[in-house]
């Protein structure tokens, strides 16, 4: 059954910040096999210009689509979860997400598309700091198969 | 903000050097880990057959963040990396034995795009069993 297109430029309420831990960094970069010291050693860091050790790029994707969670899971929406997969993912950075930040992310339904019986939705991510300012927009393009489809 | 490689020394056509990152069953659970994405299509081989797939599949985050490491890793400050975006094709297969699967990335620099602000377009190609297994997989990095 088609999304209904009223929740078009629908945008929800920021969520509770996410704070930025330089363990959480450190794991992920390990998780991603990536040794560079800027994810480590806060020395590295600032010696690239950095105050504090900071995240690889795709690194804010886990706390965007956290909030991405609430448009996903929104009853009123009514996506079917079971058959959601992720099709395009793109990020824009004011700045690198960086250990002490917290972060809260307001997050807007930008388009609901039907395609060959696929439902096509598109999340853009608007990611802020505690003073307010931007850090990064994350947008998130979410494939909900057909019924009966195979992956 | 500090990359290493200048603007002045770059042309559409640039090579950045290349990457193979090998992806093992434990590689997948350790980012679910990390990352907070316990879907079990990425752990669960029984479950991963029962929803029409061939065996278990990497996280499409963890392919991405493999292959913009070809970028990082070239311009020396994460940083420079002011937009990245993919589109997920196909899914990197990672069968349950010693080996587990290879994704192969490559890039180049595709345009110089704005002289003031020394930005570039990299595109990329990364491939899994000789399937290209991410589209349109673009990062625009500024350069020294």
């Amino acid at each position: 059954m088609a999304l209904d297109q009223s929740f078009v430029g629908r945008t929800y309420p920021p969520t509770a910040p996410y704070e930025v831990g330089r363990e959480k960094i450190r794991e992920f970069a390990d998780a991603v096999g990536d040794d560079h010291p800027a994810y480590r050693d806060p020395r590295a860091a600032r010696a690239l210009g950095h105050p504090d050790v900071i995240a690889p790029p795709t690194f804010v994707f886990s706390v965007t689509f956290r909030a991405a969670g609430d448009v996903i899971h929104d009853p009123q929406l009514g996506l079917d979860y079971g058959r959601v997969v992720h099709g395009d993912q793109r990020f824009r950075y004011t700045r690198p997400v960086t250990a002490g930040d917290r972060l809260t992310v307001t997050s807007t339904i930008e388009s609901i598309k039907s395609m060959a019986g696929n439902d096509v939705l598109d999340i853009r991510g608007e990611v802020h700091d505690a003073e307010g300012a931007h850090v990064v927009t994350a947008w998130t393009k979410m494939v909900a198969r057909a019924a009966g489809k195979d992956a | 903000m500090a990359a290493t490689i200048a603007y002045a020394d770059v042309e559409p056509g640039t090579e950045l050097p290349a990457r193979t990152f090998p992806v093992r069953r434990e590689t997948l659970v350790r980012y679910a880990g990390a990352s907070g994405d316990f879907n079990p299509i990425h752990w669960n081989e029984r479950f991963a057959r029962e929803v029409g797939l061939p065996d278990v599949i990497a996280h499409g985050m963890f392919t991405m963040a493999s292959a913009v490491r070809v970028v990082t890793d070239w311009v020396g400050d994460p940083a420079a990396v002011v937009e990245y975006g993919v589109r997920f094709t196909k899914p990197v297969v990672v069968p349950d034995d010693a080996e587990g699967a290879r994704i192969e990335v490559s890039a180049k620099v595709a345009a110089k795009l704005d002289d003031a602000a020394r930005t570039v377009r990299v595109d990329l190609t990364a491939t899994s069993a000789g399937r290209k297994v991410l589209g349109m997989a673009r990062a625009v990095v500024r350069l020294a």
